[in-house]
């Protein structure tokens, strides 16, 4: 793909932020619930002292003007201050982004680990006892809520077992001074593989109820393109080829059954930010998703505003990188 | 082992289909002989059986699909009887097959040098056992393969995709892949019929330069009596899962004894008789589940008798020559 086309693909951006931060702003300043009203709580403030915080928040101004303010100031990486931090709202979102991210790496690369084999294995012994198991899981696996999951997870290995850990990203004692800020790099790093084990308990059961529903839905992708594939002239002839039977499963049909999936898997990637929300409250992991829950409880408006402007570039970006990984995995297709 | 004057020799093959419907019986009793040198040609309507006699050679009948009974005796070893990774050796390497559409045979994800090398470092002894003088060797041997089929520039066109191919040269490469080990049998599945009819010409001619040059026996599967009549030098026409006629082209095609034999040469158009209507076989091939024991082209035989409504045997009408046809019998008996 040459380099006119990606900037091409980059300016589609432009209107779709545009529109994403317009939505989100409205949805903010509609929803019912004063910000000020919730800070104050039950101290005692002068009427004085609250319109004073007002126009220090810029609530003060009509909402058309607040939107252009905002979006004049986002432009240039400006979004504002978090009313609850009384910090700049890009700060706070940046020290929380590397839980996230790591957390969903991790969930990433348990989905694409499980999915791919049972898919490939599914689809090999059609209708066998696996099979038909890893169908049936699969529905279960799209269909569980999160938040149930997560808790049934918890109760069994951190309550009942006590093989795990309850909530958060580390053990007290297992802190360790910040390299990349993704503990599990970090923790190796600094020499520390005690640490790295207290890191990685307790990131498991999290990354596994976020991967969960990706590992169904891949793992259908999987199997479906797989059985497609193996239908082909191509696997018949290569078969006559008299070749070894790996490497007609993994060389012949699998690299072609990967187009699908590595494209929903990158599409899917965005899907495991929302859901960060939900599992990030239930084991208490303290990163993007969390924060976000947090402040839309507290009409923290700049915060909530900047962190879906950000799902909405990775969303995208993402989308953009399926259509460079399809455009690499088959070279019938120029982008 | 003596050297059998016969390559290949199929016994009274019976290949089916478990359907929802019964079981088709696709080959149905098929006797083959294949001599050293020779080319075949198989000859029959869809359907008739063709393919899947050969795919049943080669060991890739899939489920739902199997081999009832019968032998498959390959330099008088019976093919029916080897473990999955026996066959696998002498697929590729004794018998190799092209297939009719080399648009959808070549792996589009991989490079036309990979399904070419891949087939030399399964099967080709000659090579270096290993590391980089292997890596040559076979790299040199695929340019050499591209050149023998006629691909020009093929140094350069190994790191390409299929579909960077024109149909022509996409068919050239996979014959290439094909006999890139050196087999001993080739079963080209209907090699022309996707193609452009002067690009026929032209694979064709291939095909049997190759067979002369290397002196491997060639199976040409087609339902066009016109290739035959040009390559091949013994002909056997199949119709719904059976044999009906076999022998030389020259005498089949001349003196043909079966009534479908008849009628097939009847609807290929000719100049010579420019004017006169093209006389198709009327109806359809029979539905191959349950099947009545008499003669299978009795519902279109223009020729039929009550005599027909019985099952009916090969016979030896001539030397090297044999026919399906209660009436063939008769005249000899009579």
């Amino acid at each position: 793909m040459s380099l006119g086309k990606l900037a091409e693909r980059l300016l589609h951006l432009v209107p779709v932020l545009l529109g994403v931060s317009v939505i989100v702003f409205l949805m903010m300043a509609l929803t019912p619930g004063d910000p000020v009203d919730i800070m104050i709580g039950d101290q005692n403030v002068t009427p004085e002292q609250e319109q004073a915080m007002r126009e220090d928040l810029g609530l003060d101004l009509p909402v058309h003007r607040q939107f252009f303010v905002f979006l004049g100031n986002a432009v240039q990486g400006d979004f504002g201050t978090s009313f609850y931090h009384r910090r700049p709202v890009l700060d706070v979102i940046v020290e929380r982004l590397p839980a996230t991210i790591e957390l969903s790496l991790v969930a990433l690369i348990i989905a694409l680990v499980t999915a791919i084999p049972l898919g490939v294995l599914a689809a090999i012994r059609r209708n066998s006892i696996l099979d038909k198991m890893a169908t049936v899981g699969s529905l279960l696996g799209v269909s569980l809520p999160g938040f149930w999951f997560g808790i049934l997870l918890l109760m069994l290995f951190a309550v009942h077992l006590q093989l795990l850990p309850v909530s958060g990203r580390i053990g007290f004692d297992s802190e360790i001074e910040p390299i990349t800020h993704f503990l599990l790099i970090d923790t190796l790093l600094r020499g520390r593989p005690d640490a790295f084990w207290d890191a990685f308990k307790h990131i498991l059961l999290p990354a596994i109820t976020l991967g969960l529903p990706m590992t169904a839905i891949l793992m259908r992708v999987t199997r479906t393109s797989m059985l497609e594939v193996m239908r082909q002239d191509y696997i018949v002839f290569a078969e006559a080829k008299g070749l070894k039977r790996g490497r007609i499963l993994f060389r012949h049909a699998l690299k072609n059954a990967l187009i699908p999936t590595v494209s929903v898997a990158a599409i899917e990637t965005g899907s495991l930010l929302g859901g960060n929300m939900i599992v990030e409250t239930v084991f208490g992991w303290p990163g993007l998703g969390r924060l976000v829950v947090e402040s839309v409880f507290l009409r923290n408006y700049p915060l909530v505003q900047a962190a879906v402007l950000f799902y909405a570039v990775t969303y995208v970006l993402l989308n953009f990188i399926a259509d460079i990984l399809y455009t690499t995995l088959n070279p019938r297709v120029k982008l | 082992m003596s050297r059998n004057e016969n390559l290949l020799e199929v016994d009274g093959l019976r290949t089916v289909f478990d359907t929802s419907e019964g079981v088709v019986r696709a080959v149905d009793g098929v006797d083959v002989t294949v001599r050293r040198g020779e080319c075949l040609g198989v000859v029959g309507e869809s359907g008739s059986g063709k393919s899947v006699t050969f795919s049943s050679v080669m060991g890739l009948v899939r489920s739902p699909g199997r081999i009832e009974s019968g032998a498959i005796r390959f330099e008088g070893q019976d093919l029916t009887r080897l473990s999955t990774r026996e066959m696998r050796a002498i697929r590729g390497r004794d018998i190799s097959m092209t297939m009719q559409d080399a648009l959808t045979a070549l792996n589009p994800a991989l490079t036309v040098g990979e399904q070419l090398s891949e087939m030399l470092d399964a099967h080709d002894d000659d090579l270096p056992a290993r590391g980089a003088a292997r890596r040559r060797a076979i790299r040199d041997k695929s340019v050499e393969m591209l050149r023998l089929v006629g691909i020009p520039s093929p140094d350069s066109r190994l790191g390409q995709y299929p579909h960077e191919f024109s149909g022509g040269m996409r068919q050239r490469i996979m014959i290439a892949i094909a006999l890139a080990p050196g087999p001993k049998l080739l079963i080209a599945d209907e090699p022309t019929t996707a193609l452009d009819v002067t690009i026929q010409a032209q694979v064709l001619e291939l095909i049997s330069d190759i067979r002369a040059r290397l002196g491997m026996s060639v199976v040409l599967i087609t339902h066009d009596l016109g290739v035959v009549a040009e390559h091949c030098d013994r002909v056997m026409v199949m119709y719904a899962g059976q044999v009906v006629e076999e022998g030389s082209t020259v005498d089949v095609i001349s003196n043909p004894q079966h009534p479908y034999t008849r009628g097939l040469l009847g609807s290929i158009p000719r100049l010579s008789l420019r004017g006169k209507p093209i006389r198709p076989i009327q109806g359809q091939v029979p539905n191959l589940v349950g099947l009545p024991p008499q003669c299978r082209f009795y519902s279109r035989c223009p020729e039929r008798t009550d005599a027909c409504l019985q099952s009916v045997e090969m016979r030896s009408v001539g030397p090297d020559r044999r026919a399906r046809c209660i009436a063939l019998t008769q005249e000899e008996v009579a």
